[in-house]
């Protein structure tokens, strides 16, 4: 039984492993859940797959840090992005801006997709007739 | 059989397309390119060195460096290489680093820079959009970012990307 106990705990330890040091969070939790929401969006440029939020990288912590300081000058998430975006370009956003230049980044999918439907509904009313 | 062409021609395409994107591509989308060309620099105001510097109407040059960052040694030469040309000014922003050790390290490695600014906590790097030591700046007299440079220089990279921005000024 205790055995069994120590493994259940031992396989969740790491769920708990986050890349945020506990001296970063802040006191006001409110500002702390959209400071954790807006680390999500921003990129980890040492490490690019991975956002802000779940990197260890330390650009990663100083990033994070600015995005606290800046919700507690009372930046609205908005601009606290905006901000960032300033300095590091649209690469940081985890979700690239739709603006002419990314149309075909975000409607390109769609478009193949719709047009293959398109396809396999012609061949199958061909086959019909 | 004509029919059966049109999927082959439309592999081939996109095929081609992501192979040519492959091939001509830098690595590294974000390599080299700043949110802050075209815009005047960051304010920061360290101590005899601010960015009322880069705006006193000659071109500069930004060095972000650290005496931990093996590479920024290597560049160095290229730096003083720099600073040597007429009408431009190198500056040296050192990023989270002792001020003693920059000290040493410049008075080791040779030191190219008018005046150096001691970044401790890297948040002036985040102002001009930094991802790690070393990066380099091209600012023109005005104050106005002309270029960015990732890594550290080489002589054809000087030769290549910075000397013609530098030699417009003279």
């Amino acid at each position: 039984m205790r055995k069994w106990f120590f493994i259940l705990v031992f396989l969740l330890l790491p769920l708990s492993a986050q890349a945020v040091h506990p001296d970063e969070i802040l006191k006001d939790s409110g500002l702390e859940s959209r400071a954790r929401v807006i680390s999500r969006q921003l990129r980890c440029l040492v490490c690019q797959g991975e956002d802000i939020d779940e990197s260890a990288a330390p650009l990663a912590g100083d990033l994070r840090r600015v995005v606290r300081q800046r919700l507690k000058a009372g930046d609205t998430d908005a601009e606290v992005l905006k901000f960032v975006q300033e300095r590091y370009g649209d690469f940081v956003l985890m979700n690239p801006p739709v603006r002419p230049g990314t149309y075909i980044l975000w409607f390109l999918p769609a478009v193949v997709l719709l047009g293959g439907v398109a396809l396999v509904l012609r061949r199958a009313d061909f086959r019909k007739s | 059989m004509k029919k059966n062409l049109f999927p082959f021609i439309a592999f081939m395409g996109l095929a081609a397309l992501m192979g040519l994107a492959l091939l001509k591509g830098g690595n590294d989308p974000a390599a080299s390119t700043s949110a802050l060309i075209g815009k005047p620099a960051p304010v920061f105001s360290f101590q005899g060195f601010s960015d009322h510097d880069l705006r006193a109407g000659k071109t500069s040059v930004v060095n972000f460096f650290a005496s931990w960052c093996t590479p920024c040694a290597a560049e160095q030469p290229v730096l003083q290489e720099i600073a040597a040309l007429e009408g431009v000014v190198v500056y040296g922003i050192a990023y989270k680093d002792k001020a003693e050790a920059t000290k040493a390290w410049l008075e080791k490695e040779g030191n190219p820079f008018k005046a150096v600014g001691h970044d401790a906590r890297g948040l002036t790097a985040i102002d001009w959009g930094v991802y790690g030591v070393p990066e380099t700046f091209v600012v023109s007299g005005g104050g106005i970012v002309l270029h960015r440079h990732v890594g550290p220089l080489t002589k054809e990279i000087f030769e290549k990307d910075f000397l013609p921005l530098l030699e417009k000024k003279k």
